[in-house]
């Protein structure tokens, strides 16, 4: 049996970037993110919407499945790059 | 917001997520007219990036692709994209679409347009265009209601519904699209909803693909229904079409009408699919049988 | 050019006439619906456009006819429908679509009793003030008067290339009589037909502008050309984006309207018989024409001082020219198949309070000379 070494194990994850002056506040990708990461904001933006944000501490949650920019009606959100970190960091 | 600086980051914004999340999508959707008029929770946005999506992916050229669109929210879809556009009156795009195909049958012609304006007022030359079989694809956004005059009721609004002009709730029974599109001469019928993104590309793409008439039903959400009716939150529908659709490809289209009760399943798929002849190549064979008879002074 | 009337003189049908006519301005599409008293001009269409590589359709009703005419003509198509009164008030809201998205197409309109179903059979010529108002909002339309077979054909081809000079709809305002009529008919050698075709764009896609206002009429992007314009019924920019601005509104509008009202002296057309030293000035247009016209001949004889104005064109009405006459003569009867309509723009336009009679007929039928020699009589207080 070998054991994972989970500093050399890496895995993707990703990154979004959200403008929130696009944001309708709809809900979809909040909704439809299959890991639960985002959430409303506490602010509005221009136009009296929440828009999305990552939860405190699930910042290297996104599994990078691109659902929230394949949902989103506005083009608000979307996959800006994939990060591969250590797994060691994942580790709950 | 609205200065020309913040327009410019907003439309750069929308071009960068466009493009990230499909190359070229940038080109093919106006990102100067970013954002667009579509409502919080409105599915036209995802339908929007669905079908410039299957434009690229369609090995047709943009510039044969043609769209054509009536009165309504879905009505001004076709003006987002950056391909020859006619917004037309109101119900009379497939009349308009006949006469495009016909005049030139290279043009991939693509109606787009809202329940309202296809099959209530627009019923009658909806049902003649797929009798004749016109090699011309039919995009209806079904969102059981007129949208954009505010929510009066239509020839799909489910029976007990509450709308504008119903306000002690629907006492009428309403079309079954896939139905009427088969009982009129369709040979190809689909129906998804936006969150069935993948599904729904790719039926556009066969819909390109498809010689005849071709009539793809999304059922979409709008606030402007849902408020009123089962479906207060902007998620509520969509919640509904992931819980309660069901993929069914052999269903019995008799049985697939729209009730948007908890309980019932909201049946989609791709339904129907035959190859009869069109009636662009059937003219076509009448003009070359004339010419063959000799031309006369 | 193969299957094309040749070039010779005919003894031919009045609506057959309009249908060999478009064919030579170039038509290639047809839409239609059925109707009395045009349903020659379908039906021959029906059998001459396979001949010549064109497409004949027949449509559900007449909205969608006049449609798919506006489609086939955004795809570069020349097209065309003929209708009657009926069939006409259906298409109304079509004509401000083409009027809006500026899309040159042709309306035939063979005139009958009316109003509404009235007798299909027979005569009328109710439809002049609707040739110009039937659509809600501002716009300009051409409509031309045919009075004889020759005329029908003349007058089909200039609605043709009217349409194409200034991507407008024209009309053509036949009536039963002129329509049903065999007459003779002159097609002249081709060199000498003018045949206008749409302008197209000069500068490449992406300096195109679809309403370019710095144009009275900008020239006409077709569907697949690469051009991937919007066309908007909605009150549109330059671009052809929707817009709701005031100026925007205001600018579409007025070059729109002027397209037609600055060049009316060009596109008006009329005859005159004996105005020169008239007293009396007849105004009638169509089947009608041709009565007073016989009318005229004989009071000359008997030293009456009478003349006919017959307007060639309905709209732009030649009001210039009335207003010239209207100086000269004391009095005008305007003789139509109507309660009352084109006699309101002789009264408009009369240069001063002179007597303006109307002189109206039982829709169906086309007043004799009798009959209107006998209203001249009246006038003259005989």
């Amino acid at each position: 049996m070998r054991l994972l070494n989970l500093e050399k194990l890496f895995i993707p994850i990703g990154r979004l970037r959200v403008e929130p002056e696009l944001c309708k506040g709809c809900g979809f990708c909040i909704e439809f993110c299959p890991r639960k990461i985002l959430d409303f904001s506490e602010d509005v933006n221009s136009r009296g919407y929440h828009y999305p944000i990552i939860k405190k501490g699930l910042e290297d949650q996104c599994a990078a499945c691109g659902m929230c920019q394949r949902i989103c009606p506005d083009y608000a959100i979307y996959l800006e790059k994939i990060e591969k970190i250590p797994a060691s960091k994942l580790v709950r | 917001m609205s200065s020309v600086s913040d327009r410019f980051r907003l439309r750069e914004f929308s071009a960068t997520a466009l493009s990230t999340f499909y190359k070229g999508l940038e080109e093919v959707i106006r990102v100067d007219r970013m954002p667009h008029i579509f409502c919080p929770g409105c599915g036209l946005g995802i339908v929007l990036k669905g079908l410039a999506e299957a434009i690229l992916k369609s090995g047709i050229p943009v510039e044969k692709h043609v769209g054509v669109s009536g009165i309504g929210c879905t009505g001004r879809l076709p003006g987002y994209l950056k391909i020859d556009a006619y917004h037309v009156t109101h119900g009379r795009p497939i009349a308009f679409a006949v006469g495009l195909k016909l005049a030139n049958p290279e043009l991939e012609v693509t109606v787009v347009g809202g329940d309202g304006d296809i099959v209530t007022i627009g019923g009658n030359h909806f049902i003649h265009a797929a009798r004749r079989n016109h090699d011309i694809n039919v995009i209806i956004v079904n969102n059981f209601i007129y949208g954009m005059t505010g929510g009066q009721y239509g020839a799909t609004t489910p029976v007990g519904s509450y709308t504008t002009t119903s306000p002690y709730g629907h006492v009428e029974y309403p079309f079954n699209i896939p139905l009427l599109a088969y009982a009129s001469g369709a040979t190809f019928i689909a129906r998804w909803t936006p969150i069935h993104y993948a599904q729904m590309v790719d039926t556009f793409i066969q819909m390109f693909e498809h010689k005849g008439f071709a009539v793809v039903e999304i059922i979409a959400p709008c606030v402007l229904y849902g408020e009123r009716n089962r479906f207060p939150s902007y998620t509520d529908m969509v919640k509904y079409f992931r819980d309660r659709c069901v993929i069914d490809n052999e269903a019995d289209l008799r049985s697939i009408g729209i009730s948007l009760d908890p309980k019932e399943p909201l049946v989609i798929g791709v339904f129907y699919k035959v190859r009869k002849k069109t009636y662009e190549e059937l003219y076509r064979e009448l003009i070359e049988r004339v010419s063959k008879g000799g031309v006369r002074e | 050019m193969p299957g094309l009337l040749k070039p010779g003189k005919y003894f031919m049908q009045g609506n057959i006439a309009i249908a060999e006519a478009a064919l030579i301005a170039g038509c290639r599409f047809y839409a239609g619906y059925p109707i009395t008293p045009s349903n020659e001009i379908a039906e021959w269409m029906s059998r001459r456009l396979p001949e010549v590589g064109g497409v004949f359709i027949q449509m559900e009703d007449e909205i969608g006819s006049i449609v798919a005419v506006l489609g086939a003509s955004a795809a570069g198509v020349k097209a065309m429908t003929a209708t009657s009164g009926p069939g006409f008030s259906l298409m109304m809201e079509s004509i401000g679509l083409a009027s809006m998205m500026e899309i040159p197409s042709v309306i035939v309109n063979v005139m009958r009793a009316g109003p509404s179903t009235g007798i299909p059979t027979l005569v009328g010529q109710g439809d002049i003030m609707q040739a110009k108002w039937g659509s809600h909002g501002d716009y300009e339309i051409v409509a031309y008067l045919p009075n004889s077979v020759q005329e029908a054909f003349d007058l089909t081809i200039k609605a043709f290339n009217t349409a194409e000079r200034y991507r407008i709809l024209t009309i053509v305002l036949a009536d039963q009589v002129i329509g049903h009529m065999i007459g003779k008919l002159v097609v002249p050698d081709y060199s000498e037909i003018e045949i206008i075709e749409r302008e197209k764009p000069t500068v490449p896609p992406e300096e195109y502008l679809v309403s370019d206002s710095r144009y009275l009429v900008p020239p006409m992007a077709i569907a697949g050309m690469g051009y991937r314009v919007n066309y908007d019924s909605l009150t549109h920019d330059d671009r052809g984006y929707p817009s709701v601005d005031r100026d925007v509104s205001f600018r579409l509008i007025q070059r729109l309207v002027r397209k037609i009202r600055e060049n009316e002296r060009k596109i008006a057309e009329w005859e005159e018989y004996e105005t020169d030293d008239a007293d009396l000035l007849m105004v009638a247009y169509g089947c009608t024409s041709r009565s007073v016209k016989e009318v005229v001949k004989k009071l000359r004889k008997e030293g009456f001082r009478i003349g006919l104005f017959r307007p060639k064109t309905a709209w732009p009405f030649p009001w210039w020219r009335i207003r010239e006459l209207s100086e000269k003569v004391s009095k005008i009867v305007v003789v139509e198949i109507n309660m009352g309509q084109m006699v309101h723009l002789v009264r408009e336009y009369a240069a001063r309070d002179i007597e303006i009679m109307h002189a109206p007929y039982a829709p169906g039928y086309m007043p004799d000379p009798g009959y209107i020699e006998g209203i001249v009589h009246k006038v003259y207080g005989a």
